[in-house]
């Protein structure tokens, strides 16, 4: 299990990701994952220029491709689980939007026994139903590595032997953001955990959402739909305890006391922080540590600075 | 009449410095709820509202204050409303229509520019403004020889932010692109609706017409154009996914019609279609009284009611409720649903013109070429 992890906010602006790395002591080689970033993986001089050590790409979007390019039973595997997992997710939304439309409603009523009462229990219903989806997600991954053990076919092997080596070398795996399923995906067929052994990760945006023990996708306001946070799936887990929220100020309505407490209240006792600007958390094992003005949603509809654990 | 000039008037006759002070202090039109007034200062014989607005007397004339040079008109308006008006200066013969000097805000459209009134409520959708973090798309030129249409067609393509040809991008084909890109700020819209996730990176063929009313009044030629020239020409020189899904059409007014007829003719190439206030006119019986430039029109509306078909299997329909076309636009909704096509309509409180078109475009982009916003967090 990963020393520390390290979370941080979207880097395109105020980078803060050479900080963070400086502050774990290590001054490289680090290990990076550009893998949300699909096509664009290699494109990433100005990560090497800010980071300003030596950068060892791990390159998983593209070994993912040469690995299914290698291996076509698996990839037609790959694909067939993939579309059970999208109707998974459709089925699971159906009911979702219902589960969530009915909290909404009763958080807005004005206070009482009688409200809450009805909110406690149309909650533990939203809930109850992130947690029947889990379970079933986590019962088609197990199934598929039980029947398929992927990171043991020979074309996943042979990039995951590579990966040891590359990993072997650095002190430190950095993970970017970008398509989280992409990114989920890759670092799921390679297996990666085991490799990073216990090296500190430092992750952003998507990056942060895939290390974290489940992956919540959200945004209030989509041009279609009602915009209602969904569960994706499980992360990876190298930490625990946080639902980490990149972007949140562009996504969600955080002025909307009644949508904050819902989704505060729906993921408790994790804590939903928002990950912006200088917002940084790091987990060492047990406990969690934030740097000042680091922010997460208050089961109240307000927003709190996150204190250490 | 309105608060603030009841207030001006409510010791009489104001004198030229307290209606200058009036006109500092405000900005026209007075909007106050629904009530809106409209106000020209000048000396005429007659002052006249002229609008476009669907149901309401087409000039409506402004009251002058007794000993002022001061006109007034209050109407109801909506709230959320967006209206396109000129004023009308009479004076003996002469009459002139000019904006509203003391409204800075204008749309210009090709005929030159209208004032605009901001019902209560309306604001321009902030995703249609200039956004300095958007990264910007370009737009580059082609030239596409056409049989169909007897010449080589200039098309202009955008091309989004970080494009690259080993990915593959869906396709818009937009008629009147010139026109979406002055007057709807199309680009600006691509760009923000992209970086923001809304929509996926597309590429747009911007097209164009010499001869509009003709090529875009349901001519097959204009049709074989698009799906047997334009479409296996732009195949061949930029990396296009190819699946009817991931191709779509844009039109307004008429090239709304032409969008239509050009994916009812080919059935199975064009699996998206965005038509903005289309001229769907047709004739249960007789004649339909819109002049020859709509005959083409008419017959195909027409059969297209006797038989839709399949056009797109994904339709975004939108129209102003302020426009003669609203009762068209609302007939053709369930011919197209009755196809089992997805559709989704909007109406919106605006007229026909290029940015009742502009506000439209993120609920039809957005539906149409659905972006990755709920996967990419960057």
């Amino acid at each position: 299990m990963a020393s520390r992890v390290v979370l941080l906010g979207p880097q395109r602006f105020q980078p803060t990701l050479r900080d963070a790395v400086r502050e774990l002591g290590v001054s490289g080689p680090v290990a990076v994952v550009t893998a949300g970033w699909q096509e664009r993986e290699r494109e990433n001089d100005e990560l090497r220029a800010h980071l300003d050590c030596e950068v060892v790409d791990l390159l998983l979007y593209h070994r993912y491709d040469d690995a299914l390019l290698r291996d076509r039973p698996l990839a037609q595997a790959l694909r067939r689980r993939q579309e059970e997992l999208q109707q998974q997710q459709q089925l699971y939304r159906m009911r979702l939007e219902h589960a969530l439309a009915a909290a909404r409603q009763i958080v807005s009523q004005p206070e009482g026994a009688a409200v809450e009462g009805h909110l406690l229990a149309a909650i533990h219903a939203v809930r109850h139903l992130d947690r029947f989806h889990l379970r079933r997600l986590r019962r088609e991954h197990e199934s598929f590595e039980r029947e398929w053990e992927p990171s043991r076919r020979v074309a996943v092997a042979r990039h995951r032997e590579q990966l040891a080596q590359l990993l072997d070398r650095c002190d430190l795996l950095a993970i970017a953001g970008g398509h989280v399923a992409v990114l989920l995906n890759r670092l799921r067929l390679f297996d990666l955990r085991p490799l990073i052994g216990s090296k500190p990760v430092v992750a952003w945006s998507a990056g942060a959402m895939a290390v974290s023990e489940r992956v919540v996708l959200f945004h209030d306001s989509p041009p279609q739909g009602p915009g209602d946070p969904e569960v994706l799936d499980s992360g990876l887990g190298l930490c625990r305890g946080v639902v980490p929220l990149p972007h949140a100020r562009q996504r969600l309505r955080l002025n909307d006391p009644h949508r904050v407490a819902l989704f505060a209240r729906r993921f408790a006792p994790a804590e939903c922080v928002v990950l912006e600007g200088a917002a940084r958390l790091e987990w060492r094992g047990e406990r969690w540590s934030a740097t000042p003005g680091t922010l997460r949603l208050g089961p109240d509809g307000t927003l709190r600075e996150v204190a250490a654990s | 009449m309105i608060r603030a000039l009841e207030g001006l008037l409510a010791d009489g006759p104001p004198s030229a410095d307290r209606i200058d002070r009036f006109l500092r202090e405000h900005s026209f039109p007075l909007v106050d709820g629904r009530s809106v007034t409209f106000v020209w200062r000048g000396e005429a014989d007659s002052v006249n509202l002229r609008h476009w607005i669907f149901g309401l007397s087409t000039f409506q004339p402004l009251r002058r204050i007794d000993g002022t040079g001061l006109w007034h008109l209050t109407i109801e308006i909506p709230e959320r409303s967006r209206v396109e008006y000129k004023l009308e200066i009479i004076r003996g013969e002469q009459r002139e229509w000019i904006m509203d000097p003391l409204n800075p805000r204008i749309a210009r459209d090709p005929f030159g520019a209208n004032s605009v009134c901001h019902g209560e409520g309306y604001a321009t959708p902030e995703w249609a403004l200039p956004d300095p973090v958007a990264r910007p798309g370009r737009i580059e030129e082609l030239a596409v020889p056409s049989r169909a249409l007897e010449g080589v067609q200039r098309v202009d393509v955008y091309l989004p932010a970080r494009f690259r040809r080993t990915r593959r991008y869906p396709l818009l084909v937009v008629h009147d692109g010139d026109d979406y890109l002055r007057y709807s700020f199309l680009k600006t819209v691509l760009d923000n609706l992209i970086h923001r996730l809304e929509i996926a990176p597309l590429i747009v063929a911007l097209t164009g017409s010499s001869d509009r009313l003709r090529e875009y009044g349901a001519d097959p030629r204009h049709a074989a154009f698009l799906a047997d020239e334009l479409l296996p020409h732009l195949q061949a020189h930029l990396p296009l996914i190819h699946r009817p899904e991931s191709r779509g059409l844009l039109g307004a007014s008429f090239g709304a019609v032409a969008s239509l007829h050009a994916a009812w003719q080919r059935q199975e190439v064009w699996g998206r279609l965005l038509l903005q206030s289309g001229s769907f006119v047709f004739s249960d019986i007789g004649d339909h009284r819109r002049g020859p430039v709509f005959d083409a029109v008419v017959d195909f509306v027409n059969q297209f009611r006797e038989r839709p078909g399949r056009p797109a299997s994904r339709i975004f329909l939108s129209c102003g409720v302020f426009e003669p076309l609203i009762y068209e636009n609302r007939t053709i909704l369930p011919l197209l649903q009755s196809a089992g096509i997805e559709v989704r309509y909007e109406e919106a409180r605006d007229g026909h013109n290029w940015e009742n078109w502009r506000d439209r475009l993120r609920a039809g982009l957005s539906w149409t070429f659905p972006g990755p916003l709920w996967m990419v967090y960057e």
